[in-house]
Protein backbone atom coordinates (compact mmCIF):
# COMPACT_ATOMS: atom_id res chain seq x y z
CA UNK A 1 0.00 0.00 0.00
CA UNK A 2 1.52 3.41 -0.76
CA UNK A 3 2.12 5.75 1.69
CA UNK A 4 -0.70 8.15 2.62
CA UNK A 5 -0.25 11.75 1.55
CA UNK A 6 1.04 14.49 4.13
CA UNK A 7 -1.02 17.42 4.45
CA UNK A 8 -0.04 20.33 7.00
CA UNK A 9 -2.83 22.34 8.14
CA UNK A 10 -1.97 25.95 9.04
CA UNK A 11 -4.25 27.99 11.14
CA UNK A 12 -4.06 29.68 14.28
CA UNK A 13 -7.43 28.40 15.18
CA UNK A 14 -7.30 25.77 17.80
CA UNK A 15 -10.92 24.09 17.00
CA UNK A 16 -9.59 23.90 13.38
CA UNK A 17 -7.45 20.71 14.22
CA UNK A 18 -9.85 18.58 16.24
CA UNK A 19 -12.50 19.01 13.50
CA UNK A 20 -10.11 18.44 10.28
CA UNK A 21 -9.65 15.11 12.21
CA UNK A 22 -13.27 14.53 12.63
CA UNK A 23 -14.15 15.56 9.04
CA UNK A 24 -11.77 13.70 7.22
CA UNK A 25 -11.10 10.07 9.93
CA UNK A 26 -11.93 8.08 7.35
CA UNK A 27 -9.34 9.39 4.55
CA UNK A 28 -7.04 8.88 7.65
CA UNK A 29 -8.18 5.72 8.73
CA UNK A 30 -7.94 4.22 5.19
CA UNK A 31 -4.58 5.08 5.26
CA UNK A 32 -5.24 7.85 2.43
CA UNK A 33 -4.24 10.99 4.37
CA UNK A 34 -2.36 11.85 7.04
CA UNK A 35 -2.20 15.65 9.12
CA UNK A 36 0.24 17.21 10.45
CA UNK A 37 -0.81 21.12 11.90
CA UNK A 38 0.94 24.09 12.83
CA UNK A 39 0.02 27.85 14.45
CA UNK A 40 1.12 29.99 11.75
CA UNK A 41 3.42 30.21 9.06
CA UNK A 42 6.73 30.23 11.03
CA UNK A 43 5.53 26.79 12.98
CA UNK A 44 4.71 25.46 9.57
CA UNK A 45 8.14 26.53 7.86
CA UNK A 46 9.81 24.59 11.15
CA UNK A 47 7.30 21.79 10.60
CA UNK A 48 8.24 21.28 7.02
CA UNK A 49 11.99 21.26 7.47
CA UNK A 50 11.41 18.58 10.06
CA UNK A 51 9.50 16.50 7.45
CA UNK A 52 12.68 17.22 4.76
CA UNK A 53 10.10 16.97 1.84
CA UNK A 54 7.66 14.35 3.13
CA UNK A 55 4.55 16.98 3.02
CA UNK A 56 2.94 16.61 -0.07
CA UNK A 57 0.36 19.63 0.27
CA UNK A 58 -0.14 23.07 2.65
CA UNK A 59 -3.60 23.81 3.25
CA UNK A 60 -3.30 27.26 5.12
CA UNK A 61 -5.11 30.24 6.16
CA UNK A 62 -4.60 33.87 5.38
CA UNK A 63 -4.47 35.45 8.76
CA UNK A 64 -2.24 34.33 11.35
CA UNK A 65 0.27 35.86 14.22
CA UNK A 66 4.10 35.74 13.80
CA UNK A 67 3.77 34.76 9.16
CA UNK A 68 0.80 34.62 7.88
CA UNK A 69 -0.25 33.01 4.54
CA UNK A 70 0.20 34.78 1.92
CA UNK A 71 4.00 35.44 3.38
CA UNK A 72 4.24 31.73 3.79
CA UNK A 73 3.27 31.21 0.31
CA UNK A 74 6.26 33.16 -0.66
CA UNK A 75 8.73 30.90 1.64
CA UNK A 76 7.61 27.71 1.12
CA UNK A 77 9.52 27.16 -2.30
CA UNK A 78 12.77 27.49 -0.46
CA UNK A 79 12.36 24.80 1.82
CA UNK A 80 10.50 22.79 -0.68
CA UNK A 81 9.89 23.74 -4.21
CA UNK A 82 7.67 20.55 -5.38
CA UNK A 83 4.68 21.11 -2.33
CA UNK A 84 1.69 22.11 -3.70
CA UNK A 85 -0.66 25.09 -1.39
CA UNK A 86 -3.89 25.42 -1.02
CA UNK A 87 -5.15 28.47 0.71
CA UNK A 88 -8.02 29.46 3.18
CA UNK A 89 -9.80 32.73 2.60
CA UNK A 90 -12.80 34.59 3.96
CA UNK A 91 -15.80 34.20 1.14
CA UNK A 92 -15.55 37.28 -1.39
CA UNK A 93 -11.86 37.95 -0.38
CA UNK A 94 -11.00 38.14 -3.85
CA UNK A 95 -8.03 40.58 -3.42
CA UNK A 96 -6.13 38.08 -1.04
CA UNK A 97 -7.01 35.36 -3.13
CA UNK A 98 -5.58 36.98 -6.43
CA UNK A 99 -2.51 37.88 -4.39
CA UNK A 100 -2.05 34.32 -3.18
CA UNK A 101 -2.84 32.75 -6.64
CA UNK A 102 -0.13 34.93 -7.81
CA UNK A 103 2.48 33.24 -5.47
CA UNK A 104 2.33 30.54 -6.27
CA UNK A 105 -1.04 28.92 -4.46
CA UNK A 106 -2.70 26.18 -6.42
CA UNK A 107 -6.27 26.82 -5.49
CA UNK A 108 -8.33 28.50 -3.02
CA UNK A 109 -11.43 26.98 -0.49
CA UNK A 110 -13.51 29.47 1.28
CA UNK A 111 -14.69 30.14 5.19
CA UNK A 112 -16.58 28.39 6.45
CA UNK A 113 -15.03 25.40 4.95
CA UNK A 114 -17.06 22.85 3.46
CA UNK A 115 -15.08 19.36 3.83
CA UNK A 116 -16.78 17.81 0.75
CA UNK A 117 -15.46 20.23 -1.44
CA UNK A 118 -12.13 20.71 0.56
CA UNK A 119 -11.88 16.95 -0.37
CA UNK A 120 -12.33 17.32 -3.65
CA UNK A 121 -9.78 20.40 -3.67
CA UNK A 122 -7.23 18.14 -2.09
CA UNK A 123 -7.82 15.06 -4.37
CA UNK A 124 -7.21 17.75 -7.54
CA UNK A 125 -4.09 19.50 -5.61
CA UNK A 126 -2.74 15.66 -4.97
CA UNK A 127 -3.21 14.52 -8.85
CA UNK A 128 -1.42 17.29 -9.83
CA UNK A 129 1.61 16.84 -7.64
CA UNK A 130 1.47 13.09 -8.71
CA UNK A 131 1.75 14.65 -12.49
CA UNK A 132 4.35 17.18 -11.92
CA UNK A 133 6.47 14.71 -10.10
CA UNK A 134 6.57 11.66 -12.73
CA UNK A 135 6.93 14.82 -15.33
CA UNK A 136 10.23 15.63 -13.16
CA UNK A 137 11.31 11.94 -12.80
CA UNK A 138 10.61 11.75 -16.84
CA UNK A 139 12.74 14.88 -17.15
CA UNK A 140 15.66 13.72 -15.05
CA UNK A 141 15.57 10.38 -17.47
CA UNK A 142 15.78 12.34 -20.62
CA UNK A 143 19.02 14.38 -19.46
CA UNK A 144 20.33 10.88 -18.76
CA UNK A 145 19.65 9.66 -21.66
CA UNK A 146 20.82 13.05 -23.02
CA UNK A 147 24.17 12.12 -21.40
CA UNK A 148 24.41 8.37 -22.48
CA UNK A 149 23.88 10.07 -25.94
CA UNK A 150 26.74 12.39 -25.86
CA UNK A 151 28.66 9.64 -24.51
CA UNK A 152 27.78 7.29 -27.74
CA UNK A 153 28.33 10.80 -29.43
CA UNK A 154 32.08 11.12 -28.43
CA UNK A 155 32.80 7.11 -29.06
CA UNK A 156 31.16 7.62 -32.66
CA UNK A 157 33.88 10.42 -33.56
CA UNK A 158 36.64 8.36 -32.11
CA UNK A 159 36.89 5.55 -33.70
CA UNK A 160 36.58 8.01 -37.19
CA UNK A 161 40.12 9.04 -37.82
CA UNK A 162 41.04 11.83 -37.54
CA UNK A 163 45.08 11.33 -38.54
CA UNK A 164 45.18 10.41 -42.07
CA UNK A 165 48.51 8.66 -44.04
CA UNK A 166 50.48 11.20 -46.39
CA UNK A 167 53.38 10.51 -48.59
CA UNK A 168 55.04 12.69 -51.20
CA UNK A 169 52.87 11.14 -53.50
CA UNK A 170 49.56 12.04 -51.90
CA UNK A 171 47.50 13.34 -48.78
CA UNK A 172 43.73 12.85 -47.58
CA UNK A 173 41.32 13.89 -45.17
CA UNK A 174 37.98 13.33 -44.31
CA UNK A 175 35.44 14.97 -41.49
CA UNK A 176 31.65 14.16 -40.95
CA UNK A 177 28.58 15.85 -38.97
CA UNK A 178 25.93 14.57 -37.41
CA UNK A 179 22.63 15.85 -37.97
CA UNK A 180 21.75 14.71 -34.83
CA UNK A 181 24.20 13.34 -31.53
CA UNK A 182 24.81 10.23 -33.66
CA UNK A 183 25.06 9.71 -37.18
CA UNK A 184 24.86 6.82 -39.64
CA UNK A 185 27.41 8.36 -41.86
CA UNK A 186 31.24 7.07 -41.55
CA UNK A 187 33.99 7.45 -43.44
CA UNK A 188 37.39 5.08 -43.08
CA UNK A 189 40.80 5.55 -44.39
CA UNK A 190 43.27 1.76 -44.39
CA UNK A 191 46.61 1.08 -44.94
CA UNK A 192 46.98 -2.10 -47.52
CA UNK A 193 49.79 -3.89 -48.55
CA UNK A 194 52.25 -2.55 -51.11
CA UNK A 195 51.53 1.00 -50.51
CA UNK A 196 48.11 1.20 -51.24
CA UNK A 197 45.39 3.13 -49.31
CA UNK A 198 41.94 1.72 -48.92
CA UNK A 199 39.25 4.61 -48.58
CA UNK A 200 35.81 4.05 -47.58
CA UNK A 201 32.43 7.21 -47.57
CA UNK A 202 29.20 5.18 -46.49
CA UNK A 203 25.57 6.04 -45.04
CA UNK A 204 23.28 3.99 -43.40
CA UNK A 205 19.16 3.99 -43.85
CA UNK A 206 17.82 6.75 -41.51
CA UNK A 207 20.13 8.54 -38.89
CA UNK A 208 20.19 8.46 -34.79
CA UNK A 209 20.82 5.81 -32.78
CA UNK A 210 19.42 2.75 -34.34
CA UNK A 211 21.41 3.97 -37.63
CA UNK A 212 25.07 4.68 -35.91
CA UNK A 213 24.42 1.34 -33.89
CA UNK A 214 24.21 -0.52 -37.47
CA UNK A 215 27.59 1.77 -38.35
CA UNK A 216 29.78 0.64 -35.75
CA UNK A 217 29.05 -2.66 -37.40
CA UNK A 218 29.55 -1.76 -40.82
CA UNK A 219 32.33 0.35 -40.38
CA UNK A 220 34.24 -2.98 -38.53
CA UNK A 221 33.60 -5.11 -40.92
CA UNK A 222 34.37 -3.15 -43.87
CA UNK A 223 37.90 -2.33 -42.62
CA UNK A 224 38.61 -6.11 -41.14
CA UNK A 225 37.86 -7.31 -45.34
CA UNK A 226 39.15 -4.57 -46.83
CA UNK A 227 43.04 -5.71 -45.52
CA UNK A 228 41.86 -9.16 -45.78
CA UNK A 229 40.36 -9.57 -49.00
CA UNK A 230 41.26 -8.36 -52.27
CA UNK A 231 39.87 -6.05 -54.75
CA UNK A 232 37.09 -3.42 -53.84
CA UNK A 233 34.11 -5.63 -55.91
CA UNK A 234 35.28 -8.35 -53.54
CA UNK A 235 35.66 -6.56 -50.27
CA UNK A 236 31.94 -5.16 -50.80
CA UNK A 237 30.43 -8.27 -51.69
CA UNK A 238 31.68 -9.84 -48.81
CA UNK A 239 30.74 -7.53 -46.13
CA UNK A 240 26.97 -7.49 -47.73
CA UNK A 241 27.26 -11.22 -47.25
CA UNK A 242 27.71 -10.54 -43.87
CA UNK A 243 25.37 -7.65 -42.88
CA UNK A 244 22.64 -9.47 -44.13
CA UNK A 245 22.93 -12.01 -41.92
CA UNK A 246 19.59 -11.77 -39.33
CA UNK A 247 19.63 -8.06 -40.28
CA UNK A 248 15.66 -8.37 -39.46
CA UNK A 249 15.22 -4.64 -39.50
CA UNK A 250 16.23 -4.26 -42.94
CA UNK A 251 18.89 -1.37 -41.92
CA UNK A 252 21.22 -0.83 -45.03
CA UNK A 253 24.31 0.92 -45.54
CA UNK A 254 25.52 2.81 -49.23
CA UNK A 255 29.35 2.64 -49.35
CA UNK A 256 31.56 3.60 -51.81
CA UNK A 257 35.07 1.53 -51.63
CA UNK A 258 38.27 2.49 -53.08
CA UNK A 259 41.57 1.34 -53.47
CA UNK A 260 44.48 3.39 -54.54
CA UNK A 261 47.44 2.97 -55.92
CA UNK A 262 49.58 6.48 -55.03
CA UNK A 263 53.01 4.78 -57.17
CA UNK A 264 50.57 5.12 -60.41
CA UNK A 265 47.53 6.66 -59.62
CA UNK A 266 45.36 4.11 -60.05
CA UNK A 267 41.86 4.15 -58.37
CA UNK A 268 39.78 0.90 -58.48
CA UNK A 269 36.20 1.88 -56.59
CA UNK A 270 33.70 -0.53 -56.45
CA UNK A 271 29.76 0.99 -55.30
CA UNK A 272 26.75 -0.12 -53.38
CA UNK A 273 24.43 2.09 -53.63
CA UNK A 274 26.18 5.40 -53.01
CA UNK A 275 26.59 8.56 -54.85
CA UNK A 276 29.73 8.23 -57.32
CA UNK A 277 32.21 10.99 -55.90
CA UNK A 278 33.54 14.14 -57.99
CA UNK A 279 36.87 14.45 -59.73
CA UNK A 280 38.42 18.52 -59.39
CA UNK A 281 40.97 18.51 -61.60
CA UNK A 282 43.84 20.73 -61.67
CA UNK A 283 42.53 23.54 -63.30
CA UNK A 284 39.43 23.80 -61.28
CA UNK A 285 37.25 21.77 -63.68
CA UNK A 286 35.14 18.49 -62.90
CA UNK A 287 34.22 14.99 -63.53
CA UNK A 288 32.04 12.22 -61.94
CA UNK A 289 33.87 9.06 -61.67
CA UNK A 290 31.98 6.61 -64.41
CA UNK A 291 29.25 4.56 -62.81
CA UNK A 292 29.72 1.44 -61.74
CA UNK A 293 25.96 -0.63 -60.68
CA UNK A 294 25.64 -2.48 -57.02
CA UNK A 295 23.00 -2.49 -54.50
CA UNK A 296 23.23 -0.58 -51.01
CA UNK A 297 24.65 -3.65 -48.55
CA UNK A 298 22.28 -5.39 -46.31
CA UNK A 299 19.47 -5.79 -48.48
CA UNK A 300 20.22 -8.91 -49.93
CA UNK A 301 22.90 -12.14 -49.51
CA UNK A 302 24.71 -13.11 -52.52
CA UNK A 303 24.96 -10.22 -54.11
CA UNK A 304 28.18 -9.42 -57.10
CA UNK A 305 29.03 -5.97 -57.65
CA UNK A 306 30.98 -4.22 -60.48
CA UNK A 307 34.14 -2.40 -59.81
CA UNK A 308 36.08 -0.01 -62.46
CA UNK A 309 39.65 1.64 -62.36
CA UNK A 310 40.34 5.32 -63.12
CA UNK A 311 43.74 6.68 -63.46
CA UNK A 312 44.51 9.82 -61.84
CA UNK A 313 46.11 12.63 -63.34
CA UNK A 314 48.75 14.61 -60.87
CA UNK A 315 46.75 17.35 -59.26
CA UNK A 316 43.37 15.39 -59.24
CA UNK A 317 41.56 15.66 -56.24
CA UNK A 318 38.55 12.72 -55.08
CA UNK A 319 35.79 13.86 -53.23
CA UNK A 320 33.89 11.58 -51.78
CA UNK A 321 30.69 12.55 -49.88
CA UNK A 322 27.23 10.88 -48.50
CA UNK A 323 23.70 12.50 -49.78
CA UNK A 324 23.51 15.01 -46.90
CA UNK A 325 26.13 16.89 -48.98
CA UNK A 326 24.29 16.75 -52.35
CA UNK A 327 20.40 16.28 -50.78
CA UNK A 328 20.80 19.13 -48.39
CA UNK A 329 18.05 21.34 -48.50
CA UNK A 330 17.60 25.34 -48.26
CA UNK A 331 14.70 27.07 -47.50
CA UNK A 332 13.13 27.03 -50.68
CA UNK A 333 13.05 22.78 -50.76
CA UNK A 334 16.04 22.89 -53.58
CA UNK A 335 18.80 20.22 -53.33
CA UNK A 336 22.25 21.37 -53.16
CA UNK A 337 22.94 18.92 -56.32
CA UNK A 338 26.14 17.48 -58.08
CA UNK A 339 26.49 20.06 -60.00
CA UNK A 340 26.86 22.86 -57.37
CA UNK A 341 29.35 20.84 -55.73
CA UNK A 342 31.49 20.66 -59.24
CA UNK A 343 30.63 24.26 -59.50
CA UNK A 344 32.77 25.33 -55.23
CA UNK A 345 35.93 25.01 -57.39
CA UNK A 346 35.88 26.19 -60.84
CA UNK A 347 37.07 29.78 -60.44
CA UNK A 348 39.74 28.48 -57.41
CA UNK A 349 41.12 24.95 -57.46
CA UNK A 350 41.69 23.86 -54.02
CA UNK A 351 45.50 23.59 -52.93
CA UNK A 352 44.99 20.37 -50.28
CA UNK A 353 42.72 18.16 -49.32
CA UNK A 354 42.12 19.66 -45.95
CA UNK A 355 40.78 23.33 -47.75
CA UNK A 356 38.92 21.25 -50.41
CA UNK A 357 36.78 19.06 -47.78
CA UNK A 358 36.13 22.32 -45.56
CA UNK A 359 35.18 24.03 -48.60
CA UNK A 360 32.44 21.38 -49.30
CA UNK A 361 31.51 21.90 -45.59
CA UNK A 362 31.16 25.39 -46.70
CA UNK A 363 29.41 25.45 -49.55
CA UNK A 364 26.48 23.16 -47.81
CA UNK A 365 26.18 25.47 -44.88
CA UNK A 366 26.07 28.72 -46.96
CA UNK A 367 23.47 26.76 -49.42
CA UNK A 368 21.56 25.55 -46.54
CA UNK A 369 21.43 28.59 -44.79
CA UNK A 370 17.96 29.09 -42.16
CA UNK A 371 17.44 25.82 -42.99
CA UNK A 372 18.00 22.92 -40.45
CA UNK A 373 20.64 20.22 -41.45
CA UNK A 374 18.31 17.32 -42.03
CA UNK A 375 20.95 14.30 -42.52
CA UNK A 376 24.01 13.34 -41.29
CA UNK A 377 26.66 15.30 -43.86
CA UNK A 378 30.62 13.28 -44.46
CA UNK A 379 33.28 14.36 -46.66
CA UNK A 380 36.39 12.52 -47.59
CA UNK A 381 39.02 13.91 -50.23
CA UNK A 382 41.84 12.26 -51.48
CA UNK A 383 44.80 14.66 -53.60
CA UNK A 384 46.18 12.61 -55.95
CA UNK A 385 49.69 15.00 -56.24
CA UNK A 386 51.53 12.02 -58.38
CA UNK B 1 2.65 12.36 -47.20
CA UNK B 2 -1.07 10.67 -47.96
CA UNK B 3 -1.62 6.82 -48.66
CA UNK B 4 -4.36 5.99 -50.73
CA UNK B 5 -5.44 2.19 -51.27
CA UNK B 6 -8.05 0.55 -53.86
CA UNK B 7 -8.40 -2.93 -54.34
CA UNK B 8 -9.90 -4.97 -57.25
CA UNK B 9 -9.78 -8.76 -58.20
CA UNK B 10 -6.87 -9.26 -55.95
CA UNK B 11 -4.86 -6.78 -56.97
CA UNK B 12 -4.15 -4.15 -54.33
CA UNK B 13 -2.84 -0.58 -55.53
CA UNK B 14 -1.52 1.72 -53.18
CA UNK B 15 -0.58 5.29 -54.13
CA UNK B 16 1.75 7.54 -51.80
CA UNK B 17 2.11 10.76 -52.71
CA UNK B 18 4.11 14.13 -50.92
CA UNK B 19 7.46 13.42 -49.06
CA UNK B 20 8.36 10.42 -46.63
CA UNK B 21 11.33 11.10 -44.81
CA UNK B 22 12.62 9.86 -41.10
CA UNK B 23 9.97 11.83 -39.55
CA UNK B 24 7.02 9.65 -41.27
CA UNK B 25 8.33 6.54 -42.33
CA UNK B 26 7.08 4.80 -39.78
CA UNK B 27 3.52 6.16 -40.21
CA UNK B 28 4.19 4.92 -43.94
CA UNK B 29 4.79 1.58 -42.68
CA UNK B 30 1.59 1.50 -41.31
CA UNK B 31 -0.58 2.51 -43.23
CA UNK B 32 1.05 -0.20 -46.14
CA UNK B 33 0.53 -2.97 -43.47
CA UNK B 34 -2.46 -2.08 -42.45
CA UNK B 35 -3.81 -1.87 -46.19
CA UNK B 36 -2.35 -5.20 -47.22
CA UNK B 37 -4.14 -8.56 -46.95
CA UNK B 38 -3.47 -11.93 -46.67
CA UNK B 39 -5.46 -12.99 -49.68
CA UNK B 40 -3.70 -10.07 -52.06
CA UNK B 41 -2.05 -11.67 -54.76
CA UNK B 42 -0.48 -8.63 -56.32
CA UNK B 43 0.56 -5.25 -54.96
CA UNK B 44 1.54 -2.37 -56.64
CA UNK B 45 3.13 0.76 -54.84
CA UNK B 46 2.31 3.54 -57.53
CA UNK B 47 4.98 6.67 -56.55
CA UNK B 48 3.36 9.38 -59.04
CA UNK B 49 2.53 11.82 -56.31
CA UNK B 50 5.78 10.99 -54.75
CA UNK B 51 8.23 14.22 -54.98
CA UNK B 52 10.65 12.75 -52.02
CA UNK B 53 11.58 9.58 -50.60
CA UNK B 54 14.58 9.66 -47.73
CA UNK B 55 16.70 6.38 -46.79
CA UNK B 56 14.12 5.93 -44.02
CA UNK B 57 11.02 5.27 -46.51
CA UNK B 58 13.28 3.21 -48.82
CA UNK B 59 13.66 1.31 -45.83
CA UNK B 60 10.03 0.64 -45.26
CA UNK B 61 9.29 0.27 -49.25
CA UNK B 62 12.20 -2.80 -49.00
CA UNK B 63 11.00 -4.12 -45.87
CA UNK B 64 7.11 -4.44 -47.25
CA UNK B 65 9.14 -6.12 -50.04
CA UNK B 66 10.34 -8.77 -48.32
CA UNK B 67 7.46 -9.31 -46.22
CA UNK B 68 5.22 -9.70 -49.53
CA UNK B 69 8.38 -11.66 -51.18
CA UNK B 70 7.59 -14.38 -48.27
CA UNK B 71 4.59 -14.76 -48.41
CA UNK B 72 4.43 -15.02 -52.32
CA UNK B 73 2.83 -11.98 -52.93
CA UNK B 74 3.94 -10.10 -56.07
CA UNK B 75 4.86 -6.49 -55.52
CA UNK B 76 6.23 -4.13 -57.96
CA UNK B 77 6.69 -0.07 -58.00
CA UNK B 78 5.49 2.25 -60.98
CA UNK B 79 5.16 5.89 -62.15
CA UNK B 80 7.79 7.04 -60.35
CA UNK B 81 9.36 10.37 -60.64
CA UNK B 82 12.54 11.70 -62.57
CA UNK B 83 14.03 12.42 -59.06
CA UNK B 84 12.58 9.15 -57.46
CA UNK B 85 13.41 6.93 -60.13
CA UNK B 86 17.57 8.42 -59.61
CA UNK B 87 17.13 7.39 -56.05
CA UNK B 88 16.56 3.95 -56.42
CA UNK B 89 19.12 3.68 -59.59
CA UNK B 90 21.55 5.07 -57.01
CA UNK B 91 20.43 2.57 -54.56
CA UNK B 92 20.68 -0.04 -57.00
CA UNK B 93 17.60 -0.94 -55.40
CA UNK B 94 16.14 -1.19 -58.70
CA UNK B 95 17.83 -4.23 -59.09
CA UNK B 96 15.52 -5.85 -56.20
CA UNK B 97 12.28 -4.41 -56.84
CA UNK B 98 10.30 -4.47 -60.22
CA UNK B 99 9.99 -0.83 -61.20
CA UNK B 100 7.42 -0.38 -64.11
CA UNK B 101 6.14 2.83 -65.73
CA UNK B 102 2.35 1.86 -64.99
CA UNK B 103 -0.14 0.28 -62.94
CA UNK B 104 -1.27 -1.52 -66.13
CA UNK B 105 2.31 -2.57 -67.14
CA UNK B 106 3.24 -4.20 -63.51
CA UNK B 107 0.27 -6.11 -63.74
CA UNK B 108 0.74 -7.38 -67.08
CA UNK B 109 4.13 -8.12 -66.02
CA UNK B 110 3.09 -10.50 -63.21
CA UNK B 111 -0.16 -11.81 -65.05
CA UNK B 112 1.90 -12.72 -68.49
Amino acid sequence: MPEPYKILVVDDEPDLEPLVRQRMRRQVRSGRYTFVFAQNGVEALERMRDEEGDIDMVLSDINMPRMDGLTLLEQIPSVDPNVRSVIVSAYGDMKNIRTAMNRGAFDFVTKPIDFEDLQITIERTLRHMEEWRDALISRDKLVALQNELEVASKIQQSILPTEFPKSADYEIYASMHPAREVAGDFYDVVRLANGKVGLAIADVSDKGVPSALFMMSSRTLLKGTAVGVGSPSEVLAEVNDMLCEGNETVTFVTVLYAEYNPANGKFTYSNGGHTMPVVIHEDGTSSLLPPTRGVALGVMPGLEYQQKTVTLTPGDMVILYTDGVSEAMNVDNEEFGVERLCKIFADSPPSSAAEANQRVFDAVSEFAGEAPQSDDVACLTLHHRG
Amino acid sequence: METITAREDGVLIAKASGRVDGANAREFQNNLEQAIESDDKIVILNLRELSYISSAGLRVILLVAKSLQSRNTDFAICELQESILEVFQISGFDQIIPVHASESEAIASFNG
